[in-house]
């Protein structure tokens, strides 16, 4: 790794504006890491150098890998989907409108489960992206390119969405951080949707400082996006160094792990328990907490969010974009022909799930009371933050897991969310820091807390992962 | 038929609104333009892209509501409504479902059940011999269509027959073109009918099997269609056959109903919480502000009309359900010439008549104050009934003021005080019929017809009927 790209993507602004280092070299320097790509990581890298940004800009020239369903103008996005097979949007997403306002240089597009439905990044038409610290193994996902990308030093940070846990269970699988904000703090405007109600654009970076910086940048309100909403306060740059005062809540029902007996790891739980210790030490008051309705999450979930994506993939029919597979026949041989040869497999079980759950005479039963469980997670949630400032679980019970070794069964790969899936319920914002490793394999310590606490949130991770001191910079060699 | 059944009919009316911009997009509106000019990410339904609601057409449908007396959600919800069809480019149109933005009211006698905000789909053309999908080369999508905001206002069946649902119609348009919401017109489908069509037993409270009658789309095939569908039905019970529920196309060339089996058939639109928007609040303020854009309307100007001008209720609706004749009226009124405005009212349908049913009277040479003159001349007997119409033709042709004419043209009345005039006229008439006058005098009144007609015809028009036969009578009285 030359010395550049081993800048953090805050150092390398710093060292721009200072003219220590060049941007078009810096670029230069991961374009030609990300061409070289073996991990699959990427989808699209830019072909040449970016177009020139204002060098007063704040991220002036650092380079980002944006995950595939980011809509960006003349440039391929394709959700990881064959039924949009040559889509070029005609517009580009707020959040990389954003991002290159603030003068970061579009590097590439990063690989993603198809439509972001999935834990390992196997379900991409692109084919599975493989796990920089152990290429046998899945990167998680949705954002696993993101993800793999961030880890193996291909780009500086990056930016990828989570609607159950794909930023921050592929950030765990492959020790980097990565941040899913409060609902509505990034505009969803250009983000192709997965489902409505839960997705979020957020930050994947090295460390929490880099994550803190792009996320400044990602937020604000936008008149574009109804459900987007102005953070009460700016995303500052953390710079606490213990957690004096702190109160974390570690909840039993996540812990317990489910009772699928998927359970968590003994390495994950070592790791994580280790982590507690080390909060203790830095001044936080560690007790356990109950959200009696989280084991529920996944179920609620399942319904929600496949409902949802099943009127979002609805407007994939071959009419006016992407594949088109017949047309010469009749209208609904067309549908089914496009539709079936489009979309994988994972997505036309959640489509199948989806429209099931909002039949009539089934709605009661599965998607309203899905909704109801929904408000029960979210009022546990409020109650446990009136005791503590933040939830700590595991992010994922396991760590990588082999690829394929999960791809046929849907519920053991399911139960990889059961810890990241309640927070988007309850939209509230959730991170993932590496605390560790356990047979050599990351594993993610993860903190939610309320709605609007990005900066406190930070803050704590900011102080734990100087505590911790993960160094990932072997896999970025 | 049996006239033993009653038909029950509701309405579902979409109308587009009039605002610049389309629903949840800012793409202008258009009429007329070359295909897909206006359109954008979101009402193509691009990958990405995310509605907002256009503030102009909620307070369209706020206006709406008030006007027709509805309750107005403080707080309501769009729904998406899950279809595939070419026309509808998400695959879903949002609409509003079971907490729409208005409730309940009334226009006349036909209580409102809703009134809720949606979007529009895209036009279909088919290019083909048939015109029609099946049948048709190809199929192509015109998107300027795509996403103008609708309302759709759904009637309680409070209808009972063709007629009344064409006047129906007929008041809501009036009501919304006052309201400035939308152009409402038929032809060009910025306002376009479903019918839900049964009959029942008269007297009878149940409900029959209902049909609906799709996209009628002119009043006259609307009420053609009713009418038609009415007859089916009976039909059918007369022949001891069910009806059937169904979906019908009513083709106004054939006169034939036939049942449309496509998106239309019963279907699971799988509706569920638009979870791209936030719930739809409707604040004091924005209340406040689309009242003021509320005049008085149809319905209540036909109530005043006959409390305060003593109109009779038929002649009070017919004014009032045509706002340029209403205005016109009024002002005719205002004239003050010195007809009572039961007088005035009388004069108006004349005057539509010789300008034309469609007509703004405004723009006709007949200003108000004129018609108030020629009703005013005519109330106080000093031109009669026969030659007032005489003098409007004239108006209706050349303008100027009815006194002028009348002096201009010797229309004047003629009266027994008028030298040789009608006293002179009724004494050859006497003369002219002995027999008629004999009958007459001896108390048949039954035979004073002729002789008054000879007058009349004498006088061109110009004796007052009501004075002739006072003055014939004076005369055989005396004659006795
Ligand atoms: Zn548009």
């Amino acid at each position: 790794m030359t010395e550049l790209t081993e800048l953090g993507a805050a150092a390398a602004a710093r060292a721009i504006h200072a003219r220590e280092i060049d941007a078009g070299e810096l670029f230069e320097a991961y374009r030609e890491r990300a061409g070289a790509d073996e991990l699959n990581a990427f989808t699209w890298v830019a072909e040449g150098p970016p177009p020139p940004t204002d060098p007063a800009a704040p991220l002036a020239g650092v380079p980002l890998a944006v995950k595939d369903l980011f809509c960006t103008e003349g440039i391929p996005s394709q959700a990881g989907s064959r039924i949009l097979e040559g889509y070029r949007p005609p517009y580009t997403a707020t959040v990389v409108e954003n991002l290159t306002g603030a003068g970061v240089t579009l590097l590439g597009k990063t690989n993603q489960d198809e439509f972001a439905m999935g834990s390992s990044n196997e379900n991409s038409a692109f084919g599975p992206v493989l796990n920089p610290w152990d290429r046998g193994r899945v990167p998680g996902g949705s954002s696993g390119g993101s993800a793999a990308a961030v880890a193996a030093g291909l780009a500086p940070w990056a930016i990828g969405t989570d609607t159950g846990g794909s930023i921050r269970q592929p950030a765990s699988l492959c020790g980097v951080v990565g941040v899913k904000p409060t609902y509505g703090a990034c505009s969803r405007w250009g983000m192709i949707a997965f489902a409505s109600s839960l997705d979020q654009a957020g930050p994947l970076a090295r460390d929490v400082t880099d994550a803190a910086l792009l996320l400044s940048h990602m937020v604000g309100h936008d008149r574009r996006d109804s459900t987007s909403v102005a953070l009460p306060e700016p995303i500052t740059l953390p710079t606490a160094e213990d957690l004096t005062g702190i109160r974390l809540g570690v909840p039993e029902e996540l812990l317990a792990g489910g009772d699928d007996g998927a359970g968590i790891e003994p390495g994950v739980r070592e790791s994580f328990e280790a982590t507690l210790a080390l909060a203790e030490g830095l001044g936080a008051t560690i007790d356990t907490c109950r959200l009696p309705h989280a084991p529920h999450a996944l179920s609620a979930y399942y319904l929600i969010a496949p409902a949802e994506a099943s009127a979002n993939l609805a407007r994939y029919d071959g009419v006016r974009y992407g594949l088109r597979v017949g047309g010469e026949e009749d209208l609904a041989t067309m549908y089914t022909r496009t539709r079936g040869e489009g979309f994988g497999a994972e997505v036309k079980r959640r489509i199948m799930l989806g429209t099931y759950a909002l039949s009539s005479g089934y709605y009661d039963a599965y998607y309203g009371q899905a909704l109801k469980v929904r408000t029960k997670i979210a009022d546990d949630f409020r109650a446990a933050f009136a005791r503590f400032d933040f939830i700590a679980t595991p992010t994922s019970p396991w760590t990588a897991f082999e690829l394929g070794s999960k791809a046929d069964d849907p519920l053991a790969m399911y139960l990889n969310d059961f810890c990241t899936v309640p927070m988007p319920l309850a939209g509230i914002p959730a991170l993932s820091i590496p605390s560790g490793c356990s047979d050599g394999l990351p594993v993610g310590f993860q903190l939610a807390g309320p709605a609007f606490s990005e900066n406190p949130l930070l803050q704590a991770a900011h102080a734990l992962e100087r505590a911790i001191g993960f160094d990932g910079s072997q896999v970025r060699a | 038929m049996s006239s033993s059944y009653e038909p029950v009919i509701g309405l579902e009316i979409h109308v587009q609104l009039r605002t610049r911009t389309k629903m949840f997009c800012g793409c202008e509106l258009s009429f007329g333009d070359p295909p897909n000019v206006h359109c954008c990410p979101v009402c193509l339904g691009l990958p990405g892209a995310l509605p907002v609601v256009n503030a102009a057409a909620v307070d369209f449908a706020v206006r709406i509501g008030l006007a027709l007396g509805s309750e107005i959600a403080p707080r309501s919800l769009f729904h998406r409504k899950n279809y595939f069809y070419p026309d509808s480019p998400k695959a879903y149109q949002i609409s509003q479902y079971d907490v729409p933005i208005c409730s309940g009211g009334c226009l006349g006698d036909v209580r409102i059940h809703r009134v809720h905000l949606e979007e529009d789909a895209a036009k279909l053309v088919h290019i083909g011999s048939s015109g029609r999908i099946h049948g048709s080369d190809r199929s192509v999508v015109d998107f300027n269509r795509c996403g103008t905001p609708l309302v759709e206002i759904v009637t309680e069946p409070d209808l009972r027959s063709p007629e009344q649902a064409h006047e129906f119609l007929t008041v809501l348009r009036t009501t919304l073109r006052q309201l400035e919401v939308s152009d409402v017109n038929m032809e060009e489908g910025s306002l376009r009918c479903d019918a839900n069509v049964s009959i029942r037993p008269v007297g009878s409270a149940r409900l029959g099997t209902k049909t609906e009658l799709k996209n009628m789309n002119s009043f006259r095939f609307l009420q053609r269609g009713i009418r038609a569908e009415i007859v089916r039905q009976q039909e059918l019970v007369a022949a001891g056959e069910p009806v059937v529920q169904e979906t019908l196309h009513f083709d106004p060339v054939s006169e034939r109903l036939t049942s449309l089996r496509s998106k239309e058939e019963a279907h699971d639109y799988r509706y569920f919480p638009e979870p791209d928007l936030v719930p739809l609040l409707v604040t004091p303020e924005m209340r406040a502000a689309a009242a003021e854009r509320v005049p008085e309307l149809p319905t209540d100007r036909a109530r005043r009309f006959e409390a305060e001008l003593g109109l009779r209720p038929g002649t009070a609706r017919d004014l009032a359900f045509r706002r340029e004749l209403s205005d016109y009226f009024e002002r005719a009124v205002a004239a003050d010439a010195g007809a009572t405005p039961v007088e005035v009212a009388n004069w108006i349908p004349q005057l539509v008549e010789r300008i034309g049913s469609a007509a703004d009277p405004a723009q006709s040479r007949v200003g108000p104050e004129a018609l108030a003159t020629l009703a005013a001349l005519v109330a106080a007997k000093r031109v009669s009934r026969d030659a007032g119409r005489e003098v409007l033709t004239t108006l209706v042709a050349e303008g100027g003021d009815p006194q002028a004419i009348v002096e201009r043209e010797g229309l004047g009345t003629l009266s027994d005080d008028d030298g040789d005039g009608l006293a002179a006229l009724v004494d050859s008439a006497l003369a002219a019929d002995p027999d008629a006058a004999a009958k007459v005098a001896q108390g048949n009144m039954k035979a004073i017809g002729p002789l008054v007609g000879y007058v009349m015809r004498e006088s061109k028009g110009r004796a007052d009927g009501g004075e002739v036969t006072r003055l014939i009578r004076e005369r055989l009285a005396e004659q006795v």
